[in-house]
């Protein structure tokens, strides 16, 4: 792995941050003025997190995600088009308005699950693995989960064995300090996820997720380890949801102090600057690729509203496959 | 043909055990994508528990057959994540009390994967795992559970009822491109039967006439299919003629062949060993009566366990059970229903 964080890289996780940034905004915009009815988790302010893992990833590569996930399935490489039209439940959608926002799935680019049960994606993201350590095909798998996933049993009998059999997976706790409505201290008994590695002889590694270097080096680390066939990483990345669990969550839980706190450090502006000083780009083409994503955006809308709902005779097809 | 035990010491029969585990042997040696994972199961912890895997692990390696942490979340888990990428793994789960555990990998993930991504993914795993009561095993290692899985969509459910169909059921599951439950019974593991052909894959979903019969149909699956083919054999001599439908796959359900059987007898008894209450022979029944209502000459009767917690003690088991008498005692009951009219 290329140790030197350079310009260029912060610059590429910026970019793939910022994508996710203005779908998350334009979504959001959607939703409120009723233009798009669907279930949406906002990955508001876990944007980096993601782009800096994104990053490490081939396309042949596999993501296990949940509901809050189109910030990884973005980071993933997932195409717009496919990706809006499942949210508007189309026909053309990646899973043919069947699945929904909560169950994208898109195999070319290694989107394989997206499940709303928390916890339960662990498991499958080791089977994953080990049909890449039977088949030597180089990849990793990643699988992506919230810091309450943790208390869940799926996650400590999936930790265990992955180690067991030295699996190439990496599990990324994107510890956003909020399991629902409930403060992460309230539920969880260790100061930091990533302390309970310790307990299933795996490195685990606490990190800034908000911080584009620290995360790309920690990330860096963890696909490198798996991709050696050296085994499993717990990788947990702190990060802050802004815009609460579910779409219209007011956040009355989160105090008031504690959430300027965290939006004074929001990591998109911050990102921004860096790559600014970096000298990585410009302002008029920090602008101008803006304007690329969002004509990328308005594209994949259209896409998405002129296609067809799926046709009623879907409902039984797909139940099981053709006789084998 | 008839599938009636033959305990005589003839060299071409095998019993279900060894059935289970000449499919998997043949599986493994047919496609290298067939994986296998399970507490216990590899040669150094004894070859599992009921030995049915016995010998896989020195023969095909322990990367494709693993031992596992009793972690059940974490064998289907695995199972599915696995056929994801291609492969085609049997889990084992020890007994089907233990499946409660990793209910929201199967039900969730299994069963609805294939639909929920437009049909972008599928999960051809077997889920292999063993009960049944009347071996003592009380309340939490004897249930059949199988109703739960048949309800729901996406999730095919596989009872043998002779060791041939043991083998080529077991085949059909791990070659089918769907996710599979196979039960096996614990009672009857010992049993014999004819020996199958080697590598003759059953095609799932599609009931058996396992004896042609005239007065009435006896619809069932796995252990209490045996004991009708005994009881059709013997009510034969007193000049009633029972026609015995194993259903093979209960889910999804051979609607054709039952009512097709059902409208030649006219008469219908559903069996099972699982609990009679909104148990498989609940839906087995309403579907008869749905479509034959007019031509039926008795109302379509059930033959099932009772529905209480499986008992510890021989004689309250022996009191859970349905029994063969039962079975019995139906088919007369549907008779006289024709006497009555």
């Amino acid at each position: 792995m290329n140790k030197s964080f350079t310009p260029a890289t912060l610059l590429e996780i910026y970019r793939k941050g910022r994508l996710i940034n203005l779908i998350d905004e334009r979504f959001r915009g959607l939703l409120r003025s009723g233009r798009l009815a669907a279930v949406y988790y906002s990955p508001r302010g876990q944007e980096i997190l993601a782009a800096a893992m994104g990053v490490h990833l081939q396309q042949t590569d596999y993501l296990v995600t949940t509901y809050r996930g189109i910030h990884d399935q973005l980071a993933k490489g997932i195409p717009l088009r496919p990706l809006f039209a499942e949210y508007y439940a189309k026909a053309t959608g990646a899973c043919k308005g069947k699945g929904g926002p909560m169950h994208i799935t898109h195999p070319e680019t290694g989107v394989m699950v997206t499940t709303g049960i928390v916890g339960s994606g662990l498991p499958i993201a080791n089977g994953l693995a080990w049909a890449s350590q039977l088949k030597k095909d180089g990849r990793v798998t990643l699988v992506t989960f919230g810091d309450g996933a943790s208390n869940i049993g799926a996650f400590h009998e999936a930790l265990n064995m992955a180690s067991l059999w030295k699996l190439p997976v990496i599990f990324l706790c994107q510890n956003n300090l909020y399991g629902e409505s409930s403060k992460y201290a309230k539920c969880t008994a260790v100061d930091n996820v990533a302390e309970r590695a310790a307990g299933y002889n795996m490195p685990g590694v606490t990190v800034n997720g908000n911080d584009p270097e620290a995360m790309w080096r920690a990330s860096g680390e963890a696909v490198a380890r798996a991709r050696a066939g050296e085994g499993p990483t717990l990788l947990e990345a702190k990060t802050f949801r802004f815009m609460g669990h579910y779409f219209g969550d007011p956040g009355a839980y989160i105090p008031k102090e504690e959430y300027d706190a965290h939006l004074a450090r929001d990591p998109m502006p911050i990102a921004r600057a860096a790559v600014l000083s970096s000298g990585a780009a410009t302002e008029a083409e920090l602008a101008a690729y803006d304007d690329e994503v969002n004509a990328k955006i308005d594209d994949a809308l259209q896409f998405a509203a002129d296609s067809p709902f799926p046709d009623v005779s879907e409902i039984d097809i797909d139940v099981y496959g053709a006789a084998a | 043909m008839s599938a009636v035990i033959d305990t005589a010491a003839k060299p071409e029969v095998i019993t279900f055990t060894e059935a289970f585990s000449r499919a998997l042997h043949d599986a493994m040696e047919m496609d290298p994508a067939v994986i296998t994972l399970g507490e216990d199961i590899g040669d150094e912890e004894g070859g599992g528990i009921f030995k049915v895997t016995k010998g896989l692990s020195t023969k095909f390696g322990t990367d494709r057959v693993k031992t596992t942490p009793i972690s059940e979340q974490a064998i289907v888990g695995a199972a599915i994540g696995a056929s994801l990428a291609g492969m085609r793994p049997i889990a084992e789960i020890m007994l089907m009390n233990f499946i409660t555990v990793p209910m929201d990998q199967i039900v969730n993930h299994a069963a609805k994967l294939r639909f929920m991504s437009g049909g972008q993914t599928h999960v051809p795993i077997t889920i292999r795992t063993r009960t049944g009561a009347g071996a003592g095993t009380g309340g939490q290692h004897s249930d059949m559970l199988e109703a739960w899985f048949a309800h729901v969509a996406g999730m095919k459910v596989v009872v043998p009822s002779t060791p041939a169909d043991a083998y080529g059921l077991l085949l059909g599951c791990i070659f089918d491109n769907d996710p599979c439950l196979f039960i096996e019974d614990q009672l009857t593991r010992t049993q014999t039967g004819p020996v199958p052909v080697k590598g003759e894959i059953i095609k799932l979903g599609k009931a058996h006439i396992a004896r042609e019969g005239t007065d009435v149909s006896v619809i069932g699956y796995g252990r209490p299919v045996r004991d009708a083919m005994v009881l059709a054999e013997k009510l034969a001599a007193e000049g009633i003629s029972v026609e015995v439908v194993d259903l093979r796959t209960v889910s999804p359900l051979d609607t054709e062949t039952v009512l097709k059987s059902v409208a030649k007898t006219g008469r219908a008894v559903v069996i099972h060993e699982a609990p009679r209450s909104f148990g498989c022979g609940a839906e087995i029944a309403a579907r008869i009566q749905e479509s034959l209502y007019s031509e039926l000459k008795a109302p379509v009767l059930r033959v099932a366990s009772r529905d209480v917690t499986v008992p510890f003690s021989r004689v309250l088991e022996a009191a859970y059970l349905y029994q063969a008498s039962g079975i019995e005692a139906a088919i007369r009951q549907t008779l006289e229903k024709r006497a009555a009219r």
